[in-house]
């Protein structure tokens, strides 16, 4: 059984004799990347010219195809098959698992007639060239029986219910102490549906090696579950199906998972006997891959008046498909954020026909906080409190929701910090008081929470005679900066020059790891690394010290060190490279694993920060403009300082884009989303950011894994959106609790104040 | 894209008559918008031809004191020009407002004119819309319409025209020069060029199959300060919400019709003394929304007041 | 159709369907994929190659309109081993995460830094001034150019260095 306190032991990261933990380093594949020589899924050469597919989405939310012409399709020139419900492959039933240890289960392509989203792949056209592709796809003739698409949200909030195997959690009596609180605060705030919007959209290439094996390129974030998966669609041996994703284009959980592109890539490489490669349009992507859903929160605060909480509640409505269950838990990081007795959390789901909910960068956190978060705010407001001081008064010294200590709590440092490097005391309490020309200026601040975990993986490390060091692991990166930490974290456990290092992952032949997400990629696959980094070490020591031609030999093999490339004892050394070379020509191999400590749930393991955000407001239009914006963080030891200031940063942004642009609207009548594409879902652009800065605070957590870090991937998401909003009511005193703030609702908001 | 064939037309003469004598023909030169629409197959041509590079893209003095543009002069050689620049302001801001600086790079005087609405059920090939299919109804009319028409609309479309530059040169009273595809060349007002959409919204311009743009020609610059003014939801390289053009004593507002408006009843009251609050209110009693876009009635309201007076400021 | 692009100073001899755009070219012709197809509608900057000098939407083109012209994508622009101070730039602020963005940022760099030296308005300064490399300039200039991971603050920075590794 493993415990926290196996991690208390000394190790390589922890020492970090090079220095090279924390370091800044460029990143590993960045070579690459600037030149346009990483090769990403529809990129790879495969062994011979591919063909094209292009996928082809329902016009409808729900009901059936009824009737299926493809004639037109099929005599278009090049096309090399069209396929609908009606003739594609055979596949497993939904959730096969012919394999009873595998990691996912088929999931068929083209399954059935029944259509239970806008935009479900329900053709699929294959042609010698992209142009022929496109051009049949849209010769694909579907005639449907529609049934009344059920996808408006508000209107079926009353038949919510809870999700599935879940309780509303209620410490103390909550309405007891919201009502007998002097001061409270009762308000609903909304947020619509999102999408990842990758830059990279979802792609796959895949070619058969013989009747039996599967070749597979494709772009996302878990290995294991997307090689399982495939293998189990395809009808094959699990491990008859390689699958790599070397290179992704961005992920944010809308790549946790395998879309149609990856299943219809194989089933048409196998029945035209060459590779086929297919890639979802910008447009397909809206519906095709998952989205976060919209939310209703409605947030309730008891308080003293001297701003101490009796009561805090956050009930939170969402939706999902009609077959599916994912709930997106945006009351859940409340529950350790602040002190207060009484407390009242759950979730209420309605399922509707819309595509499929799942996790998008800080799920719940993202949602979450941008109602707590502002009714932190009202509050500090209405009891004449500074938000900060409100919040540091709020402090709890255990986990207020289950007793437990805290690993780490820097919430404080993080709020006061950040306050006097922002400048926040130059905030006037009273909205609408500065202005700079055109603009009413506001600031606003926000705290921030993400949870942290560690999940089994393994990893393997090899040396060659070149004394370079491999590090290989079924890990990917999808621009967090994994290969660099991994690169970072065995030269420093192997005393090697990073340049001395090779980092090989995104393959499904490489020890498994859990993949990107949940913000738990860089501790799990780092422990692991560190871990078979460490099983290397005693292997090269062992080979020293029993090498009779090293002069080494004899000495205690656990008192061997490594640095600059040179094995030592005392002052008897050789360089790496001369004993391997010598002592193991063929290089050596071992792995090392991880797995999460038994008693690591005595402890709350959270990450914090705090936001603070400048903006502007145009009175007359209703724009706003973030003018600048500071984050401080702390998230344990860092491995990258600046992968991790890029990763912060960028959530960052994503509250931005949260707060003031981004959102799916739906059309009740056709159940889809309206807006379709880049031009009318609106990320931020350059312009929108202004002067934008992430301070990470010096922190090792012991209890969250032998390195002592913790993931900072969602954690810059989490409260900057709200931070936003604030710093809009502290320049205009428009409160709008429907997101996002759009000029043609703040202007509303603006013209009703009087402006 | 269904198949199409491909020319590069010789000369100008050799286009128009190319255009007239082939069918499903249609000029490209920047492609920016044309090419968007052919992928998605809302655009069916069966033959382009490039007129891309025929010597139609010079931007030169003309003998009353104004400036031809070119039609196919890229919309960033128009922003840039000193001559645009210093007597044209309105147009080189408004240019640059809109689009992004490749596709500015790339996009042209008559093109700019000539890009269709982007409303999003034009956009998608599902729903039903009268401009892209005649007859089929209008997605927008009780849909999500926050973008949609305040001016000039009818129950068959209440689709916008997006462009920015073309606002500017509605303020700056330019004149379309074209050539006819019986070769006869014609000039006519820029409030000419576009149609309200009335019973039939997919003509949006008086243009007769196969005539080209070959120019834009500015009369002198009015006596008086010129702005443009663009609110949108993002700062940068998105489609507006609603926009202004002052030049001297004319308004021109964007994103409000289907065809860049121009604003003659605030005109009218601004001559006659009226506020610039007063002159907007003017022109906003002829406005009606469909619901989502009711802001934009009191946006316009006070982004052009606040227009009219920059225009002032800046010509002292 | 035959047609001849000048790629990255290479003459290259193409026969293609008048439907391929100039960024299929690239892409699937010549294989090289460092341009990126991000929307295929204009809409995010991915694709962004230099014509002629000139940084355009390789998406929102065909290829059979640039018979004869000179393109340069971004492996004209340096390689792994010898990389242009841009890209250096780039590598050395972390202008990037995913990557995916990254080839269209940096041939629009060489874009904008090309129009701010011709005089170029812009939003930020569209008055006669001369425009200056100011943070504000840089931001407005590269919006034609989404980056989803949101690096942008790192863009700004790495344009910054750029320019002075140019200057």
């Amino acid at each position: 059984m493993s415990s926290v306190s196996d991690w208390d032991v000394p190790n390589p990261v922890k020492e970090n004799r090079s220095g090279l933990i924390g370091k800044g380093v460029d990143r590993y594949e960045g070579p690459l990347k600037v030149t346009g020589t990483a090769p990403y899924a529809y990129e790879v050469q495969p062994p011979s010219p591919p063909a094209y597919g292009v996928m082809v989405g329902a016009t409808i939310a729900a009901g059936r195809i009824t009737d299926v012409d493809t004639a037109a399709a099929e005599a278009s020139p090049g096309v090399l098959a069209v396929w609908t419900h009606r003739n594609v492959p055979a596949q497993p039933p939904r959730g096969t698992k012919a394999h009873p240890r595998s990691t996912a289960g088929s999931k068929p392509a083209l399954e059935s007639d029944r259509v239970t989203y806008w935009g479900q792949p329900v053709a699929f056209v294959v042609a010698d060239t992209l142009e022929n592709a496109v051009a049949a796809s849209h010769m694909v003739q579907l005639t449907y029986a529609a049934d009344a698409p059920d996808v408006d949200f508000q209107a079926r909030l009353g038949d919510a219910v809870d999700p599935p195997g879940e309780k509303d959690v209620e410490v103390g009596d909550f309405q007891a102490g919201f009502e007998g609180s002097p001061v409270r605060l009762d308000e609903t705030w909304s947020t619509p549906i999102q999408n990842h919007v990758q830059m990279e959209p979802c792609a796959s290439l895949a070619w058969w090696e013989g009747p039996d094996r599967c070749i597979a390129h494709t772009s996302v974030q878990m290995v294991k579950p997307a090689q399982h998966g495939l293998a189990e669609t395809l009808g094959i041996d699990r491990d008859a199906v390689h699958l790599m994703t070397r290179y992704i284009g961005g992920g944010f959980g809308g790549k946790g998972q395998t879309y149609d592109d990856l299943t219809l890539a194989a089933l048409a490489a196998r029945a035209l006997g060459r590779p086929v490669k297919v890639a979802f349009t910008r447009q397909q992507m809206m519906h095709g891959t998952i989205h976060r859903p919209a939310t209703v929160m409605r947030v309730r605060l008891g308080a003293e008046r001297d701003g101490r909480l009796n009561a805090m509640s956050i009930m939170t409505w969402t939706h999902c498909h009609s077959d599916g269950s994912f709930t997106e838990h945006a009351s859940n990081f409340a529950r350790s954020l602040y002190a207060a007795p009484n407390r009242l959390t759950g979730h209420r789901l309605v399922r509707l026909d819309l595509p499929h909910a799942g996790p998008m960068r800080a799920p719940g956190e993202a949602s979450g906080t941008l109602s707590l978060e502002c009714a932190m705010d009202e509050l500090a407001e209405t009891l004449g409190l500074d938000p900060v001081e409100l919040r540091i008064r709020n402090e709890p010294e255990v986990d207020p929701e289950n007793g437990r200590p805290f690993s780490q709590r820097q919430l404080v440092r993080c709020l006061k910090e950040g306050a006097q490097l922002f400048g926040w005391d130059r905030r006037l309490p009273t909205p609408g008081q500065v202005r700079d020309g055109r603009w009413l200026v506001g600031l606003g601040m926000a705290a921030a929470i993400r949870g942290n975990f560690l999940l089994p993986a393994k990893c393997s490390f090899s040396v060659d005679a070149d004394g370079v060091i491999t590090v290989r692991q079924g890990m990917t990166d999808i621009g967090t900066g994994t290969y660099t930490v991994l690169a970072q974290i065995a030269a420093e456990t192997l005393g090697v020059p990073l340049g001395q290092v090779v980092v090989e992952i995104g393959d499904s032949e490489l020890p498994p790891a859990p993949g990107s997400g949940g913000q738990f990629g860089a501790a799990t696959a780092g422990s692991a690394a560190l871990a078979a980094g460490v099983n290397l070490r005693k292997a090269i020591a062992d080979l020293a010290v029993n090498d009779p031609g090293s002069p080494l030999h004899g000495g205690d093999s656990a008192s061997v060190t490594f640095q600059d490339g040179v094995v030592a004892l005392e002052n008897r050394s050789e360089t790496l490279r001369d004993l391997v070379r010598r002592a193991a020509p063929a290089g050596l191999t071992v792995e090392g694993e991880i797995r999460p400590a038994q008693d690591a749930q005595r402890w709350s393991t959270q990450t914090y920060g705090a936001h603070f955000c400048e903006v502007g407001v145009d009175p007359v239009t209703g724009e706003v403009r973030v003018r600048r914006m500071l984050g401080v963080f702390a998230a344990g030891r860092i491995l990258n300082a600046k992968t991790a200031r890029s990763q912060l940063t960028g959530g960052m942004i994503w509250g931005v884009a949260s707060a003031l642009t981004e959102g799916n609207a739906v059309d009740p009548r056709y159940g889809s989303l309206i807006n379709q594409d880049l031009a009318q879902y609106l990320v931020p652009v350059q312009a929108d950011i202004g002067d934008l800065e992430a301070i990470m605070l010096d922190e090792v957590d012991d209890k969250a894994n032998p390195m002592g870090i913790k993931g900072v991937g969602e954690l810059g998401n989490s409260g900057a959106g709200a931070a936003v909003a604030n710093a809009v009511y502290n320049a205009c005193g428009v409160r709008l609790r429907d997101y996002p703030i759009t000029p043609d609702k703040l202007l509303a908001g603006l013209i009703a104040a009087g402006r | 894209m269904r198949p199409f064939t491909y020319e590069r037309a010789a000369d100008a003469r050799a286009a128009v008559k190319s255009a007239s004598e082939t069918p499903g023909a249609r000029f490209i030169a920047g492609g920016t918008n044309l090419l968007d629409l052919m992928k998605l197959e809302i655009e069916r041509p069966q033959h382009l031809i490039d007129v891309g590079r025929l010597p139609m893209a010079e931007i030169e003095d003309t003998p009353d004191g104004g400036l031809r543009l070119g039609a196919v002069a890229s919309n960033t050689a128009v922003a840039a020009d000193s001559r645009v620049r210093g007597r044209y302001p309105v147009l080189s801001q408004a240019i640059v407002a809109g689009g992004s600086p490749q596709l500015r790079n790339k996009a042209t005087v008559a093109g700019n004119l000539l890009q269709r609405t982007r409303c999003a059920y034009f956009y998608d090939t599902s729903k039903p819309c009268n401009k892209r299919e005649p007859g089929s109804g209008c997605g927008a009319l009780e849909g999500l319409n926050r973008n949609a028409a305040i001016f000039g609309a009818s129950h068959a479309c209440i689709a916008t025209h997006t462009s920015d530059m073309a606002v500017a040169l509605v303020a700056l009273d330019a004149r379309v020069e074209t050539l006819t595809p019986s070769g006869q060349a014609r000039s006519f007002p820029i409030l000419e060029l576009h149609r309200l959409p009335g019973e039939t919204p997919h003509l949006e311009t008086h243009l007769v199959p196969g005539e080209l743009i070959t120019a834009v020609a500015l009369p002198p610059p009015p006596p008086g300060g010129q702005t443009y003014r663009k609110v949108r939801d993002r700062a940068s390289y998105a489609g507006g919400l609603a926009s202004v053009a002052v030049a001297g004593g004319a308004l021109a507002l964007g994103m409000v019709a289907h065809k860049p408006w121009r604003a003659v009843d605030a005109e009218a009251a601004l001559a006659s003394g009226a506020s610039p609050s007063e002159a907007m209110a003017r022109e906003l009693a002829g406005a009606s929304s469909a619901g989502r876009n009711d802001f934009k009635i009191p946006l316009v309201a006070r982004l052009g007041a606040a227009a009219i007076g920059e225009a002032r400021e800046g010509a002292r | 159709m035959k047609t001849t692009i000048t790629v990255n100073g290479q003459a290259r001899s193409l026969d293609l369907d008048p439907r391929t755009t100039l960024l299929d070219a690239l892409r699937e012709h010549l294989r090289l994929t460092g341009a990126k197809k991000g929307c295929d509608h204009g809409q995010c900057g991915a694709c962004t190659v230099l014509v002629n000098g000139v940084r355009i939407n390789a998406c929102l083109s065909l290829a059979v309109m640039h018979d004869g012209d000179e393109v340069l994508s971004i492996e004209g622009v340096g390689a792994p081993g010898s990389l242009h101070p841009v890209q250096q730039a780039f590598l050395s602020q972390d202008a990037f995460q995913c990557g995916y963005c990254t080839p269209g940022q940096i041939c629009s760099t060489l874009g904008l830094l090309a129009e701010i030296a011709a005089g170029h308005p812009s939003q930020e300064t569209p008055s006669d001034a001369p425009p200056v490399l100011s943070d504000a300039e840089i931001r407005e200039r590269m919006s034609g150019n989404i980056c989803r991971c949101s690096a942008y603050p790192q863009i700004v920075a790495a344009i910054r260095q750029a320019a002075e590794a140019l200057a």
